[in-house]
């Protein structure tokens, strides 16, 4: 195995370039050495002003977001050794602007998050001293998998709706929506439906998959957003065939 | 301070052209065409039948054609490709439940009076069908109702 690796890092300061460039660095190639583990050496070592997002480096804060090689991936839980012999080219992630170098402005998706509300809305809320609500563990596995979702938005940047319609709500945003509804503590069902069964809900997406593909906590949004469609389509059909009240 | 100024990043027109995934997305999305295609020439025959022996040879003759036989081979590979694809697809988009699954309380939200508050409901959980069963039964059903197509032709 070669002891180092080329990463191509793009950089972008914004009170000097244009347009963001390609620098390239050499680092250590290490078995055990994540991208980031790579990102890390340049700034410790090499260049000190190269700015990107990290935190928890075990793939659970979803901060450390990027395009690698094109694909978005946690660079945390990406192994350069995969890349070998390089180069490895690192990106911001896609469909977002970029800030400074790796870093991406996510106010779009944090503006849409809490749209769909995803917390547990019930009007009859049951204090501490009245008990919590209970669930079995079937009810549990209906929303587990969605409730995975650690807002790293590499769903964003490898749908190609968000980057063409940005109006889009975006994956995770449904998920989270399908998270909530599928609980069987929640009644928020109706009020979700109202944002979603919008053009810039789930009709925006046309099922490419790939949000799916990319998730790294096999969360599924694509097959979310399909179940809401379906969800959507019955809200239709209803409100034609029955008079208000009965629905 | 001013706000920095972001870089919007472009998206290219030949963006599905970047990856395999999206170029398979494109191509089921193009099959629908092909679909179309053929309902619109099971149309014309049908019409032709109905307008007597004369015209439905003139229709044979037409659909014998070079150029129509390309097109058609051509529609028969989209749609092909458009039944797998979709078959593949489904079982990600709706949840088939069998015989494990239970109905238990849940909470749902309703309009009393102009109000909104919250109600008792049932919901179904658990039970959910495999996937691989979920697709192998849209193929069993695809040969039955295709079987019963050639027993209503060959009648």
């Amino acid at each position: 195995m070669a002891d180092s690796i080329q990463m191509r890092v793009t950089r972008y300061d914004p009170d000097q370039d244009s347009a963001p460039t390609v620098a390239t660095y050499d680092v250590p190639l290490r078995k055990d050495w994540a991208i980031l583990d790579g990102l890390n050496y340049i700034k410790d070592h090499v260049d000190t002003s190269l700015s990107y997002r990290w935190s928890c480096r075990m793939g659970i804060c979803g901060s450390c977001g990027m395009n690698v090689e094109g694909q978005p991936k946690l660079t945390c839980a990406t192994f350069l050794t995969d890349y070998a012999p390089g180069p490895v080219r690192v990106e911001p992630l896609s469909n977002f602007p970029i800030v400074r170098d790796l870093v991406v402005d996510i106010d779009d998706f944090m503006e849409k998050l809490p749209r769909v509300k995803p917390w547990i809305i019930r009007d009859d809320d049951v204090t501490v001293i009245d008990g919590e609500y209970l669930q079995t563990p079937t009810e549990l596995e209906e929303y587990k998998q969605f409730s995975n979702c650690i807002n790293c938005m590499l769903c964003y940047a490898a749908c190609p709706i968000y980057g063409l319609e940005p109006d889009f709500i975006g994956p995770a945003a449904i998920a989270l929506a399908e998270r909530y509804d599928l609980d069987t503590r929640d009644a928020g069902q109706r009020e979700r439906l109202d944002v979603l069964i919008e053009r810039e809900g789930v009709w925006g997406c046309t099922f490419v998959g790939e949000c799916t593909r990319v998730c790294p906590k096999h969360v599924d949004p694509a097959g979310a957003i399909q179940r809401y469609k379906l969800k959507a389509a019955q809200e239709n059909v209803m409100a034609f065939l029955l008079p208000r009240a009965a629905r | 301070m001013s706000a920095p100024t972001t870089y919007r990043q472009p998206v290219s027109r030949l963006w599905w052209l970047k990856k395999r995934t999206y170029l398979m997305f494109v191509l089921r999305e193009l099959s629908s065409i092909f679909v179309a295609w053929f309902a619109v020439f099971l149309m014309i025959m049908i019409f032709a039948i109905g307008r007597g022996e004369e015209s439905y040879r003139n229709f044979m003759n037409w659909a014998g054609s070079p150029v129509v036989i390309v097109i058609n081979v051509v529609a028969l590979a989209f749609s092909i490709l458009h039944t797998v694809t979709w078959f593949a697809l489904t079982p990600q988009a709706m949840v088939v439940r069998g015989p494990g699954s239970k109905q238990v309380p849940a909470k749902k939200e309703v309009t009393v009076a102009g109000r909104r508050m919250t109600a008792a409901t049932v919901v179904r959980v658990g039970g959910r069908m495999p996937s691989g069963l979920v697709i192998a039964s849209q193929y069993v059903g695809l040969a039955v109702v295709s079987a019963f197509i050639v027993w209503l032709v060959l009648q």
